[in-house]
């Protein structure tokens, strides 16, 4: 059985139940996690940060979209940017591959560094684009075959044998756990896809040009629950090699499947640390109300 | 990292430990819906009639309009065909035209060359710079809405002035003559806007889903925009190029001007045989009548009525089919873009 099956029994187990009400199997499990010997500013100092922005001031145009903001990603974690509408999680994600660079009017100021290199003034922004791939919210597949959606990045940075793609295309989508659904469909159009399957289809793609960091804009959103918990599974593996940075609307699906979780409201950054932390201990009153779903 | 709990915060609600906001109470009870259920039933007693009249009217008015319509477009082809069918005579297709016998065959190849010059001018141009114009120029900017304006302005004028237009720089200034370049430059300029603005909505009308696509992955501008996006817009813009293609197929007062009416085909061969491939492009400059001139001709004279007919058939037919042709086109490309 899945994770993600195993945690959706919890969430039943505990509504039924009755005993401690409110509080979810798998929420219990965080606290003990929480409760491990060694202060929490321990366990937040143990992996090596991948990306790191500093400072990172935002603007479109007079509104100032991020604010100062402080974080680090960890090496091979998935951390979740969680809060509510326009708080600017978003916003930070596209700053981290430069997606912000085709907005009008938009200016930013701090820094981000992948493996401590400005990515702002000393990266090449396509190989930038390369290192950090992104899945959007909207599964945005090309139209065009399975096979040619796929090798669409490979083939843009020079890979052109159809030996090397046809490898590139199978790891890819084995890698994004839809090689078996798909391998005698790669001649067909992608538009023909379920949105689940279109989905990790683009997760394939990003996959396809060996990014280091794997950025996920709320990219479980306009699914439905079994194929967003295919995605979460799907993000639980693909932690082993890349680092994974998600946006996401659902407070349980951070607590599922981050490491670490950054909390964000009206362009601020509230507070960061481990997930269980965060969803157990924050520090801060107004995570505390969030996470708890008293706004939001 | 600290709290820095900020005033905005605070007034928005979000203080420590504040419980959420609150829900109005339920609004008007059971005796404000009562009044409103009436008000509604009286209104319906009132309305009901004159609307269904109404309804009735509006319903006639579609049905006679498109009836209207496709009897006038039904009229004008048959009778087109019945009196052009009947001298569709073998001698129309003669190579050689002469008073007596008015072949239409130099017009026809004359059309295909003229129309054929005209599209490779305007559509590169006309494409190139709608990709600028939505893809490379800053969004909402002075200069693209200016153009833009510009270009639909193009749209609307007369083709008689662009004849003018042509007759005073191609043929006088240039000194090019009467000539199918002239002709065919005219035209280009006259199709320009249209290729422009029509590229120009298909491009608009593919999502940024598509450009952020290509861009998340690392493809550069000019890979995305002819990767990702075009392949979506062709069928958009191979419309606008059938529209152009019509408007130069169908064109006499900007020809007349600058293309004049010598009924025969430029003798690229000969030229060729003679002066090489110098000798060839002479004879673009060259006089050369095309089949919309042709007939205008043959209906001032007055003298071939019923061969005029005839040519207004294969124009016809020849409009109907290289339309057939690029919708075909359209077709084949856009298979890609949709699932099986």
């Amino acid at each position: 059985m899945t994770n993600a099956t195993l945690e959706a029994q919890d969430v039943l187990s505990a509504r039924t139940s009755g005993k401690e009400p409110g509080v979810p199997a798998y929420v219990a499990r965080r606290t003990e996690a929480a409760a491990r010997p060694g202060s929490r500013a321990d366990r937040e100092a143990a992996a090596r940060p991948k990306m790191a922005v500093r400072d990172l001031n935002l603007y479109y145009k007079d509104f100032h979209a991020l604010k100062g903001i402080d974080l680090e990603f960890p090496e091979n974690q998935v951390t979740a940017l969680i809060g509510p509408s326009g708080c600017g999680k978003s916003t930070l994600l596209k700053s981290l591959n430069r997606m912000n660079d085709l907005v009008e009017g938009c200016r930013i100021e701090g820094e981000v560094t992948l493996d401590g290199v400005d990515a702002y003034r000393a990266v090449d922004v396509n190989n930038l684009r390369r290192r950090v791939g992104m899945v959007f919210q909207q599964p945005n597949p090309f139209p065009m075959s399975v096979y040619d959606n796929i090798a669409f990045g490979p083939r843009t940075h020079g890979i052109k044998k159809r030996a090397d793609l046809d490898e590139i295309v199978e790891r890819s989508l084995r890698d994004a756990a839809i090689w078996d659904e798909l391998k005698d469909r790669l001649k067909k159009n992608a538009l023909g896809l379920s949105g689940g399957q279109q989905q990790r289809l683009c997760i394939a793609r990003a996959l396809a040009v060996r990014p280091e960091v794997l950025l996920l804009d709320e990219s479980t959103s306009a699914l439905d629950p079994i194929s967003t918990a295919k995605i979460e599974e799907l993000v639980g593996e693909l932690k082993q090699k890349y680092t994974v940075i998600m946006v996401t609307h659902n407070m349980l699906q951070a607590l599922r499947v981050s490491d670490k979780t950054a909390f964000f409201l009206m362009g601020e950054m509230v507070e960061a640390g481990t997930t269980d932390d965060i969803f157990t201990n924050p520090r801060d009153s107004r995570t505390a109300d969030y996470v708890a779903g008293r706004f939001g | 990292m600290t709290s820095k709990p900020t005033v905005a915060l605070e007034a928005a609600g979000f203080g420590p430990g504040r419980p959420g906001p609150q829900l109005p109470g339920p609004c008007e009870g059971v005796a404000g819906d009562d009044r409103l259920a009436a008000l509604f039933a009286a209104a319906e007693a009132r309305h009901a009639k004159t609307r269904r009249v109404v309804a009735a009217l509006l319903r006639w008015l579609v049905y006679v309009g498109a009836l209207l319509t496709t009897l006038v477009l039904l009229f004008l082809v048959g009778y087109i065909l019945a009196n052009g069918v009947p001298y569709l005579t073998p001698s129309l297709f003669a190579w050689e035209y002469t008073s007596d016998n008015v072949s239409l065959m130099p017009a026809l190849v004359n059309t295909l060359l003229m129309a054929a010059l005209a599209l490779l001018m305007a559509v590169p141009v006309g494409v190139g710079s709608a990709i600028y114009l939505v893809e490379y120029a800053p969004r909402g900017n002075r200069f693209v809405q200016m153009v833009r304006i510009t270009a639909e302005t193009l749209q609307g004028i007369p083709s008689i002035i662009y004849g003018l237009f042509g007759m005073l720089f191609f043929v006088t200034t240039l000194k090019w003559n009467l000539s199918l370049m002239a002709g065919a430059c005219t035209l280009a300029i006259m199709v320009l806007p249209v290729v422009m603005r029509t590229t120009e909505e298909a491009l608009l009308a593919v999502p940024d889903a598509y450009r952020e696509g290509g861009f998340g992955l690392g493809a550069g501008r000019l890979r995305t925009v002819f990767r990702c996006v075009m392949p979506s817009a062709v069928p958009g813009i191979l419309g606008g190029v059938i529209l152009a293609l019509g408007r130069c197929v169908g064109e006499v007062a900007a020809l007349m001007f600058t293309a004049g009416s010598i009924a025969q085909v430029p003798d690229f061969i000969g030229g060729l045989a003679e002066g090489g491939l110098a000798g060839l492009g002479a004879h673009f400059f060259d006089s050369a009548r095309t089949l919309a001139v042709h007939m205008y001709v043959l209906a001032s004279e007055g003298l071939h009525m019923n061969e005029t007919y005839a040519t207004a058939v294969v124009l016809l037919v020849m409009v109907v089919l290289l339309n057939l042709l690029a919708t075909f086109a359209a077709k084949r490309m856009e298979k890609g873009n949709k699932h099986d």
